[in-house]
């Protein structure tokens, strides 16, 4: 297997599968196959809450090029929607770190879905089913832990969460417990997570069993719609004293984020990681939000017009030809919001998708890579 | 009856008209955008498994000496189909949609020493925003041939078939250095420098085109080392002559109409199409010569849609046709026989000096390109 996968990605083959690449040729004979691309393949499913926004979660077993990943990374996740549309999301990893073509999870929370297309969380949370198969990137991001459990020293940890943000932390908690973590490291780790109620706790069976056993291991679920006590300070020092020198890792909402950050005053020891909520379309109507053009660092207030004149107005020079939308000189990569085909009327909302920036208009607020 | 004149008056409809027109055209396009999903998403998928496993097949029949001719046949309708059903399609952004980075216009190259970055630029760019305005799309004549009597004649074209012929024979070579302009730099209007990046980019394609069709392939087949060589040429000589003349014949037959400059400035969104429309020709045929050009039979359909899936030209070329009988339009088709001897005759005809102006001197005031 080792062998093979040496020959394929040797440069002799590369030369042979000029100009098309190995990848365009194994995934003919079978889409787990690749050679450099890495594709998964849905293996099981299981529903974690229900309601109106589902969270389920996926087990994927990912081709052998998978590199594996460190507890806090994520994934970018594409999956041929119906109307043969691929959408492109990132996702946390849930499970304990991988190695290289290991399985991992995904635990996908339903939004909803916009502009008459469904939505890639919720086709995942709801309509997934073993056999599918998702179109991968290799684990991303630095909000990972460091600290090696094999190491193991007297510094305890925080991990705090809100909502969806969960699962980063939880990949860290099942990553230590994996690895032999248990009473004996003297480290205790406080796991601090805040739910709007108990339906909504993903996890709670398994953080119940944590809880129980004996493994210096401090878990605390706090349920805001029923009287749990939002993120103050002060009750963070009640739970872990001196909590600004502690090693500590925080993803969820903005306002939690913004809330924990705030309280730790700019110490070192404190890690974070935004859970994006998704864009959601400002609607017809006059211009409004914000353009911005994130790789020259470059914005402004939405004028209604094309992308294309938005940059210029600022000084962008992007590469263009016919600017009426036919020759796709212009394409740039759309990172956020919605845009309006100025030609054909249409909108379109989905992430990360490649759009003629000369008869594209933003809609609300727009994020261009440019 | 479709006239032979060259040049066209775009008199012949009024303001009014060319934007009803202009709407008319608008209103397929919308129609058909509204309708892309997974029929289209599955036609060119199979496309392309039907190209690789041809290119797969061929590739391994040099091996069996006697199956030679179905060797070469293999690779030659794996090349075809390649270069013109999946190559050119997929990068005039027919795809993009569906969000496939395999099928996108950004990432797609395609199996022909032309790097598809320069070819989306002199094609999508230039030929297809300026088509037919003489001095602007260097398509006509390829910056090589007399195509149109705006050409002033000049003793150089006495060569005209010839050029022609060679220009068949290394067809993917021309279009490569298509982009050089070395006419441009004969001229003196442009200089060696300014080719210096081109020129690297082609020189790479270039030689990985070359070590996998005419080393690394053959060298696969020991012995059989000659007889491979000879079976890619001999592939990538019949994909030559093929686009060629479905090229040609898709904008140089009898009737095809050329503008000038001036007639062009400032153009309406209507008279866009309506020099597009005048500008190309169809060449009649069954679905699977329609699947070997690439749909670039339906030439009029292309220039007016060309960012619309190929293989919904035949479907709106009825529509197509009967807007060209309202508006005394004309409407350039006839099987390729027809085509190939009216283009073959232009040739030969713009070899010598137009009988017709050199009687009357004073007709020649057009600017035209060299
Ligand atoms: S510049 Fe040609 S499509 Fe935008």
């Amino acid at each position: 297997m080792r062998l093979v996968s040496a020959v394929l990605r040797s440069r002799a083959v590369a030369a042979l599968a000029s100009p098309h690449g190995v990848d365009r040729y194994l995934e003919q004979v079978n889409p787990l196959w690749a050679a450099h691309e890495v594709r998964g393949r849905v293996v099981e499913v299981r529903p974690e809450t229900t309601g109106v926004h589902p969270v389920t979660t996926l087990t994927v077993q990912p081709t052998s090029t998978w590199r594996g990943h460190r507890a806090g990374q994520h994934v970018q996740v594409g999956v041929d929607l119906p109307g043969a549309r691929r959408a492109t999301r990132c996702f946390s990893l849930s499970s304990a770190a991988s190695a290289p073509g290991e399985r991992f999870t995904l635990t996908v929370r339903a939004h909803d879905d916009t502009d008459e297309r469904t939505s890639l969380s919720r086709h995942l949370a709801t309509r997934a089913r073993p056999g599918d198969l998702l179109h991968l990137s290799q684990a991303g991001g630095d909000f990972t832990m460091h600290a090696s459990p094999a190491t193991p020293t007297p510094h305890p940890l925080l991990l705090v969460s809100g909502g969806s943000g969960i699962t980063p932390v939880m990949s860290m908690l099942r990553t230590l417990l994996r690895d032999g973590y248990d009473g004996r490291a003297n480290r205790p780790v406080t796991f601090l997570h805040y739910a709007r109620s108990p339906q909504e706790q993903i996890y709670a069976e398994e953080l119940a069993a944590v809880a129980r056993f004996d493994n210096h291991v401090d878990v605390h679920l706090v349920h805001t719609a029923r009287g749990g006590t939002r993120f103050s300070p002060a009750a963070l020092a009640r739970l872990v004293p001196g909590f600004r020198d502690t090693d500590t890792w925080v993803c969820g909402p903005t306002a939690l984020v913004d809330a924990v950050a705030a309280a730790y005053d700019g110490s070192a020891r404190l890690r974070v990681e935004h859970f994006k909520a998704p864009a959601t379309a400002a609607g017809a109507g006059p211009a409004q939000g914000e353009t911005s053009f994130t790789r020259s660092g470059l914005g402004a207030t939405n004028t209604g017009e094309t992308l294309l004149a938005q940059a210029e107005a600022l000084g962008l020079r992007p590469e263009t030809g016919c600017r009426m939308g036919i020759c796709f000189t212009c394409t740039s990569r759309k990172t956020s919001g919605t845009v309006r085909d100025v030609v054909t009327g249409e909108e379109s909302s989905r992430p990360d998708e490649d759009v003629r920036i000369c008869v594209s208009a933003p809609v609300g607020d727009c994020s261009v890579d440019l | 009856m479709t006239t032979s004149t060259s040049t066209s008056t775009s008199t012949r409809l009024t303001p009014d008209q060319l934007d009803a027109l202009g709407a008319e055209m608008d209103a397929i396009r919308q129609r058909v955008l509204a309708d892309l999903g997974e029929a289209d998403a599955d036609y060119i998928h199979g496309v392309v498994r039907l190209q690789r496993r041809l290119e797969v097949a061929g590739r391994a029949l040099f091996y069996l000496p006697p199956a030679w001719p179905v060797a070469v046949a293999a690779l030659s309708v794996s090349k075809i189909l390649d270069n013109m059903e999946i190559g050119h399609n997929v990068m005039h952004g027919q795809y993009d949609w569906m969000g496939e980075p395999g099928l996108s216009s950004r990432m797609y190259e395609w199996d022909n020493v032309c790097p598809s970055e320069q070819w989306k630029y002199s094609h999508n760019y230039i030929h297809h925003t300026f088509t037919n305005v003489l001095g602007k799309d260097r398509d006509i004549g390829y910056g090589i041939l007399r195509m149109d009597e705006d050409q002033p004649w000049h003793p150089y074209y006495l060569g005209n078939p010839v050029y022609a012929l060679l220009l068949m024979v290394f067809f993917e070579w021309g279009v490569a250095m298509h982009d050089l302009e070395v006419e441009n730099i004969v001229a003196g209007r442009r200089t060696l420098a300014d080719n210096k990046a081109l020129h690297a980019g082609i020189m790479r394609k270039v030689r990985r085109q070359a070590l996998k069709d005419y080393l690394l392939f053959p060298a696969l087949t020991g012995p059989l080392f000659p007889l491979t060589l000879a079976g890619n040429a001999t592939a990538n000589l019949v994909r030559n002559v093929w686009a060629f003349n479905i090229i040609f014949c898709g904008h140089f037959p009898a009737g095809v109409a050329t503008f000038s400059e001036e007639e062009c400035r400032d153009e309406s969104r209507g008279h866009w199409y309506y020099r597009q429309l005048r500008g190309s020709a169809n060449i009649d045929g069954g679905r699977l010569f329609h699947l070997m050009t690439g749909n670039l039979s339906f030439q009029v359909e292309h220039h007016l849609f060309p960012d619309l899936p190929a293989r919904r030209y035949p479907e709106i070329s009825g529509e197509v046709k009967e807007i060209c009988e309202r508006y005394g339009l004309p409407y350039n088709t006839g099987p390729l026989g027809k085509q190939l001897v009216s283009v073959a005759r232009k040739i030969c005809r713009l070899a010598l000096p137009d009988r017709r102006r050199a009687q009357q001197p004073a007709a020649q005031a057009q600017p035209a390109a060299a």
